[in-house]
């Protein structure tokens, strides 16, 4: 018994080409039925996803399940692609790396797990999974689970909007009742606070110099428009404020913001400062309670976790490596030595 | 068996604050239940040793000043397995073990005489000791939290935040905890000036004094925050400052206690 993985990814094929082999979940069960049908294929999962199509199916003849996987794409698409394509033991270490965040565009992100659960559960529900398909991806589980405890692979955010929610996170806890205010209704402003909205912040107040575009940005993310001039009265009671305006000096100083402070009673404030030339004078920082970040310091974040977690890649591959190991002896056991080696049609 | 108590409870401790060394150093700051189970360990041993000193004086076993730090150092220790989980305050356990550690070590290292039928016939008086020491066991993971507070404030402030900055707790949550904890050490330490009024101790002297001066002091933090003129920082600098403070006059108020 053989598994074999082939598919393509965002490596080797542009969006607009993934997106005609993609396979809704509606379709999925007739997807299935039709890869089961291909001689010597005796179970099948398929992996759909917006950077990758895969398959991953337990095969006697490896070769020819990947023409009959191949002939049903180019069906499908009108066209066909390369694909890549292992079996044992490759086809194990690929689905340990995806499910494991390694082979994402992001490393380290872990809405795959949740995709790859997902294909798994679909494929069981619809009979199309075999045992040794089965035990593959309960594997699979188990090393994506122990990559993200024993590794910092996950570590950390890797946009502006992720790290401006992490540092709100470590600042206020729970972001649920949160206020935030943004001053200048910018692009990046209103990224930044959709992601906060999306942790729980409920209410936003939007100011800008042209209130015609507050109250639109407003309306927009179910939030309330204050004139400019009038900013400084909402104050007292927000908690994150996001600023972008295009002034040209700088609004946010400590002399400005040392009276406004006493009205806090001590609450702690986080200033995202995305504007430039900066709308916050970098001093405000060493006031008590005050934390801030400009778009330097988000950014420096974001790309400090790329770092870590690419320094973390080797101990995820050796963890994987021990992984495979242990699958490759449960197989062995089971079914005897790897049956016909995957052979490159010439 | 008393001594293998003693010596189980410093190896757990000991286990928890190496592994902790050991975590950090290597960059994995995952809050461990291995830390957890060697605190909790530690706990019981001590709580074995207690137990033993207790039957065999009949009495609350706090004779002496190494065995108020022991009775200090475990009460720090429960409270910190009760209040860790319930709060997710994720890596308290590195910040309490080396504290419980050092307390241990200097109980083991100070002189056991204990002084026998010190509480009786009163209970009260027994009492009065008892809530004393964990009201400051309530002081102690409070200057613990504090000591979290501020190195996390530190990480969000430098903008350049170390990996440890993910495993700390959110300042919020923290400052939090230090209120509650100063509440909690605040309302026993009250408890235990009752119990020594109705004890009939002495409401003189250097021993009373020290003791209202920790009493205000802290009353002091809970007044200031409540009427939010102390912030997240000065909170956490004040529960430390206050609980360094307490230790050091623990030794002159036992030894004054001694001679009451």
């Amino acid at each position: 018994m053989n598994i074999l993985c082939a598919g393509l990814n965002h490596r080797m094929a542009h969006i607009d080409v993934r997106e005609r082999f993609a396979v809704r979940e509606t379709e999925m069960g007739e997807m299935l039925r039709r890869l089961r049908q291909i001689e010597g294929v005796t179970g099948a999962v398929m992996l759909s996803t917006c950077n990758r199509v895969e398959l991953y199916a337990s095969s006697l003849c490896p070769l020819r399940a990947l023409e009959g996987f191949q002939m049903i794409l180019a069906d499908r698409a009108g066209f066909e692609a390369p694909l890549y394509h292992h079996d044992t033991p490759r086809a194990v270490r690929h689905l340990f790396r995806v499910a494991s965040g390694l082979d994402s565009m992001v490393i380290g992100e872990t809405e795959i797990l949740g995709q790859v659960k997902k294909a798994y559960a679909v494929a069981a529900e619809a009979g199309s999974a075999t045992r040794p398909l089965h035990k593959l991806f309960q594997h699979a589980f188990r090393v994506a689970k122990s990559v993200r405890t024993e590794t910092q692979i996950t570590s950390g955010p890797t946009s502006i909007g992720s790290v401006a929610v992490e540092l709100a996170g470590k600042i206020f806890g729970s972001l649920e009742d949160r206020r935030v205010m943004i001053l200048g209704a910018g692009e990046i402003s209103e990224r930044t606070a959709r992601s906060l909205q999306s942790r729980g912040v409920r209410s936003v107040i939007v100011s800008n110099r042209t209130y015609d575009r507050a109250a639109a940005l407003a309306a927009e993310i179910g939030g309330m428009a204050l004139h400019f001039d009038h900013w400084e009265k909402g104050f007292a009671d927000i908690d994150i404020l996001i600023s972008s305006t295009n002034a040209p000096h700088m609004i946010l100083t400590p002399e400005k913001l040392e009276p406004l402070l006493k009205l806090r009673r001590g609450a702690p404030l986080f200033v995202i400062d995305l504007a430039v030339p900066r709308d916050a004078d970098p001093s405000i920082n060493e006031m008590d309670g005050v934390f801030l970040y400009d778009i330097d310091s988000l950014e420096q974040i974001a790309s400090q976790t790329l770092d870590v977690r690419r320094q973390e890649v080797d101990r995820c591959e050796s963890l994987i490596e021990q992984h495979v190991g242990g699958f490759l002896s449960w197989m062995r056991s089971i079914h005897g030595p790897e049956a016909t080696p995957f052979v490159k049609k010439a | 068996m008393e001594r293998i108590a003693l010596l189980l409870a410093t190896i757990c401790y000991l286990f928890s604050f190496g592994h902790t060394l050991f975590a950090l150093g290597a960059g994995r700051f995952q809050p461990g239940r291995f830390n957890f189970i060697a605190m909790a360990m530690g706990a019981l041993a001590q709580g074995w040793y207690l137990s033993m000193r207790g039957a065999a004086e009949h009495a609350c076993p706090i004779g002496n000043l190494s065995e108020i730090l022991i009775f200090l150092s475990w009460s720090i220790a429960l409270i910190y397995l009760v209040i860790g989980p319930a709060y997710r305050l994720s890596l308290m356990g590195a910040f309490t073990a080396p504290l419980v550690l050092l307390l241990q070590i200097v109980a083991l290292l100070l002189p056991g005489e204990t002084r026998h039928g010190f509480f009786r016939p009163n209970p009260w008086v027994e009492a009065h000791a008892a809530l004393s020491i964990v009201a400051y066991g309530a002081y102690g993971l409070a200057c613990v939290a504090g000591l979290m507070f501020l190195v996390q404030e530190g990480q969000i402030k430098s903008r350049r935040p170390a990996p440890i900055f993910h495993h700390l707790p959110p300042i919020s949550i923290l400052s939090e905890a230090i209120t509650r904890l100063v509440w909690i050490g605040f309302l026993l330490l009250s408890l235990s000036f009752a119990a020594g009024f109705l004890a009939r101790l002495l409401v003189s002297g250097g021993k009373f004094w020290f003791s209202l001066l920790i009493w205000l002091i802290y009353a002091v933090i809970i007044v200031g925050s409540k009427k939010g003129l102390l912030s997240g920082r000065r909170l956490a600098i004040a529960t430390a400052a206050a609980f360094a403070l307490a230790l050091i006059l623990l030794p002159v108020i036992e030894k004054l206690s001694a001679h009451a």
